[in-house]
């Protein structure tokens, strides 16, 4: 059993996968980083706070949410972004790296498996898609509260 | 659509800093946002080749095929279109399988060959059958067990515990992978 020739094999897919993201985390976080600093993001979620205060979820998390089912590099600068800011201990830095790990990209899943088979009405594939990812954001919300809360 | 989020990011940033004399720290953040990025790129790789390579082991030992047959009753449940011996069924266990170890690149071409297999047994109409709208909504819901790169980012900021998150993680996966199941097997009944 080649176990060494095997771990070296999975390991440059590591490395290319760790490198093809460079660009797309560049772009997204440089975005997220101007929005933040230039007052943007805390006037959206001044205006935001009070009705999800109501709900008990956090503002800060929003344009998580909001970005998670369309672009997963976008989503990961965003995590990361929310982690630097708040610290990976933080209550916000647990809640964001549960949303990022226990949802995946609905829009990218569906065209590149759709897209590579040819199927052209998707029938019910984004909604059921988009719904669960409102589900799993709640979930979490939930779970992050009940055992770090 | 991210196109049209990215461009609207700076677009509003600008304007926003145009007006509150905010363009100073925009200026600057622009060079720490990339920095940041590839700090982050580079905190990422030891952690993702360290995990790929052990999951190659993992595969190359046959453990992936040994899990798959643990699995198959219930896919078996949730495919009912699909004849349990059919290869659709091995993709579609490949796929969850690679899924659940965080291997995305694994699982990617398992799931395509799988939506090859269903669209055969679809007759090979180009619209979306419910074996299809299932699988999809398994992977959109993610069944991943361990989310290595928030993990390898955890890390980097110097959290004291980077996987105490893998429970609620795994609490929240579950809650939306049984959700997307319960919302596509109502959408299917009607």
């Amino acid at each position: 059993m080649p176990t060494y020739e095997s771990f070296v094999e999975g390991g440059k897919e590591g490395l290319s996968i760790a490198i093809s993201i460079v660009p797309y985390l560049i772009g997204m976080m440089v975005a997220i980083s101007v929005f933040r600093a230039s007052g943007a993001m805390a006037f959206v979620s001044d205006l935001l706070k009070a009705p999800l205060d109501m709900i008990g979820v956090p503002t800060e998390i929003v344009p998580l949410a909001l970005i998670r089912p369309i672009s997963g590099t976008g989503a990961l600068a965003m995590t990361t972004d929310i982690i630097r800011t708040y610290g990976p201990d933080s209550f916000l830095g647990r809640l964001a790296s549960t949303m990022q790990g226990s949802t995946d990209t609905t829009l990218y899943i569906l065209t590149v498996y759709f897209g590579a088979v040819g199927i052209k009405r998707m029938g019910n594939a984004l909604k059921v898609g988009l719904l669960a990812d409102l589900v799993g954001i709640i979930a979490a919300i939930v779970f992050v509260t009940i055992v770090f809360g | 659509m991210v196109n049209l989020i990215w461009v609207g990011l700076f677009v509003i940033s600008i304007l926003y800093a145009m007006f509150n004399g905010t363009m100073e720290e925009v200026n600057k953040a622009i060079f720490s946002g990339a920095e940041e990025a590839v700090a982050v790129c580079i905190g990422l790789l030891s952690v993702l080749v360290f995990w790929l390579g052990l999951m190659r082991i993992a595969q190359n030992a046959g453990l992936l095929t040994s899990i798959s047959k643990v699995f198959k009753p219930i896919a078996v449940k949730l495919f009912p279109e699909v004849p349990p011996d059919h290869p659709a069924m091995g993709y579609i266990l490949s796929n969850m399988i690679a899924n659940m170890f965080g291997l995305g690149n694994a699982a990617t071409p398992m799931g395509i060959k799988a939506m090859e297999e269903l669209k055969r047994l679809n007759n090979m109409r180009d619209n979306a059958s419910r074996s299809m709208v299932t699988l999809l909504a398994l992977n959109t819901s993610s069944l991943t067990l361990i989310p290595t790169s928030v993990i390898a980012i955890r890390m980097k900021y110097g959290s004291v515990s980077p996987a105490e998150i893998i429970g609620t993680t795994i609490a929240a996966t579950i809650c939306s992978t049984i959700g997307a199941i319960i919302i596509d097997r109502t959408f299917n009944r009607r």
